[in-house]
């Protein structure tokens, strides 16, 4: 038996914060700093941890998760930057647009899913745009540590190279940044060879950079315990379907712009989650009956589960077909 | 031939591999005994392997070391024995790059050590290959005095220690890369059954 308290809720449990700070940073990126609303100290968290934020935006309740910037060591405050997304499903924007200084709003406890390997002899960070936030807070814990790392910061202009400034002036010999206005691009190959046994490469950024990292790095033999990476998958719009799940007793409609997991929480079901994005594996939930398409696209699932038709992972995966029925 | 097929046992009980070529920017082997027959077998796999190989082998009476020196590998070593070669192997790995790969292969004793070598230089676990041939000999910690016996053939076997009576366990240590061996007549000290080869 796990000594855990049972959860009374779905997701990691919640924090009521504070907006103490809005810094618009570029022309898309944006900082908000948290703090508690109970003036008490934030839980720990170690770097690479994302929160999910919860957005009152009218009736509808967006969970977003971000990546923590922050100090883990400074448990007065909680920072996330915001990419502007405006094709995007209107988190990003609701954030932007919405959020001042002064709202009270709710955060998820930390959980991470792309924790540093205390084990490396040495980190090397590969980041693309907004992917930079997670090394922000790995460099706060390294330097505290006095661990070895570099980072290579691959962005489209030195003006939406969010932090760059910062971190060149603080660490001129460990920070390089390649911009792609300037036909710079970031030298992996030339990077990979020669690190010192034990380094180990982590990347966050667009998918099309993480897929070349990954087959970059097993071309030239690293280990793929070696390799770390984060992407959050937004949910894609898709043909409304139609859902029966089994264990709450209820048939439900999937609409065009919701997730399979956002249709459930909108129908009173409390279902498990951490990242909504694909990437944690807490909602992985069994196919009781399928008739139809499964439309998988999460990281978490192996190809031979995608295969099966007996699991989905209803953050980011959709169906098409006649019947669904889960296990829910 | 030298393989054995090692019969199903508990979790902590190491399982071995056959070795195949991995892109790399070098290629570190080591083996011993009738192990060189594995890095043939490799090297015939994948010819190109061995101009970028670093060979370290200790041949334990066996006649390999001409055939595996005729494979040309960039760099070979043969050395009477693991604990005379292990200086050489920790420079090896100290001066190394990410892109290594290392291949094992020979003994249960001989593996267990450079994996643990290759692992507190930084690779993980589960990027070293290994290939067992020849010899079922075990490494073995006597759990009581500590001691190591190496070559280990029968069941139970005299701690060369401590000279307790020891029972060989599939118990596992990746930290001794060692197997446990415990007193097999403590409650009525001289009962000690005759001893069987291992796996006979």
């Amino acid at each position: 038996m796990s000594a855990a308290p049972q959860k009374a809720r779905a997701g990691a449990e919640r924090i009521a914060v504070t907006v103490s700070a809005v810094v618009p940073l570029n022309d898309l990126v944006t900082r908000f700093e948290f703090t508690r609303t109970d003036g008490k100290p934030f839980p720990p968290f170690s770097a690479g941890a994302h929160t999910v934020i919860e957005m009152k935006d009218g009736d509808r309740t967006r969970l977003n998760p971000y990546s923590l910037m922050s100090d883990p060591a400074d448990p007065s405050r909680y920072a996330i930057s915001v990419r502007r997304d405006d094709a995007g499903r209107g988190g990003s924007l609701f954030m932007h647009r919405n959020v001042r200084v002064g709202d009270a709003m709710t955060l998820s406890y930390p959980v991470n899913l792309f924790a540093l390997d205390l084990r490396a002899r040495k980190h090397v960070f590969l980041a693309g745009g907004i992917g930079i936030t997670p090394f922000l807070a790995m460099i706060a814990q390294l330097d505290r540590m006095g661990g070895r790392w570099e980072l290579h910061y691959a962005a489209r202009s030195a003006a939406l190279a969010s932090y760059a400034d910062e971190l060149t002036a603080r660490h001129p010999a460990r920070v390089h940044v390649y911009h792609d206005d300037q036909d710079q691009a970031l030298p992996l190959a030339d990077l990979l060879d020669g690190q010192p046994l034990g380094t180990h490469v982590y990347v966050c950024g667009p998918a099309g950079m993480i897929d070349w990292v990954h087959t970059t790095a097993r071309a030239h033999g690293w280990p793929d315990e070696a390799v770390h990476s984060e992407e959050f998958l937004a949910p894609q719009p898709g043909k409304p379907f139609e859902v029966r799940l089994c264990r709450s007793d209820i048939t439900i409609q999937v609409g065009e712009h919701e997730s399979l997991l956002e249709a459930m929480e909108r129908c009173g079901v409390e279902a498990p989650f951490l990242c909504r994005g694909g990437a944690c594996g807490q909602c992985e939930t069994d196919v009781i009956e399928a008739d139809g398409t499964f439309v998988h696209r999460d990281h978490w699932l192996e190809d031979e589960d995608h295969a099966s038709g007996k699991k989905i992972m209803p953050c980011v995966s959709r169906f098409v077909g006649k019947t669904l029925v889960l296990d829910r | 031939m030298s393989k054995f097929q090692f019969p199903e046992s508990i979790q902590s009980r190491p399982v071995y591999g056959t070795l195949a070529p991995r892109p790399g920017k070098g290629h570190l082997m080591i083996a011993d005994a009738e192990g060189a027959e594995a890095l043939l077998d490799l090297a015939a796999q994948d010819a190109g392997l061995m101009a970028s190989a670093h060979v370290i082998y200790i041949p334990k009476g066996t006649g390999f070391a001409d055939r595996l020196r005729a494979l040309n590998p960039a760099q070979f070593h043969e050395g009477p024995s693991y604990a005379a070669a292990l200086p050489r192997l920790r420079r090896v790995l100290s001066d190394a790059h990410m892109g290594l790969q290392v291949y094992l292969a020979g003994t249960e004793g001989l593996m267990g050590q450079a994996m643990n070598e290759a692992m507190a230089a930084g690779i993980p676990q589960g990027a070293i290959q290994t290939e067992h041939r020849g010899s079922v000999a075990r490494r073995m910690q006597c759990v009581h005095c500590k001691g190591i016996t190496e070559d280990v053939m029968t069941d139970p076997f005299t701690c060369s220690h401590c000279g307790l009576n020891l029972f060989v366990r599939d118990h596992y240590s990746r930290r001794l890369a060692a197997f446990q061996g415990v007193c097999i007549d403590a409650e009525d000290p001289g009962n000690v059954p005759d001893p069987v080869r291992l796996y006979s």
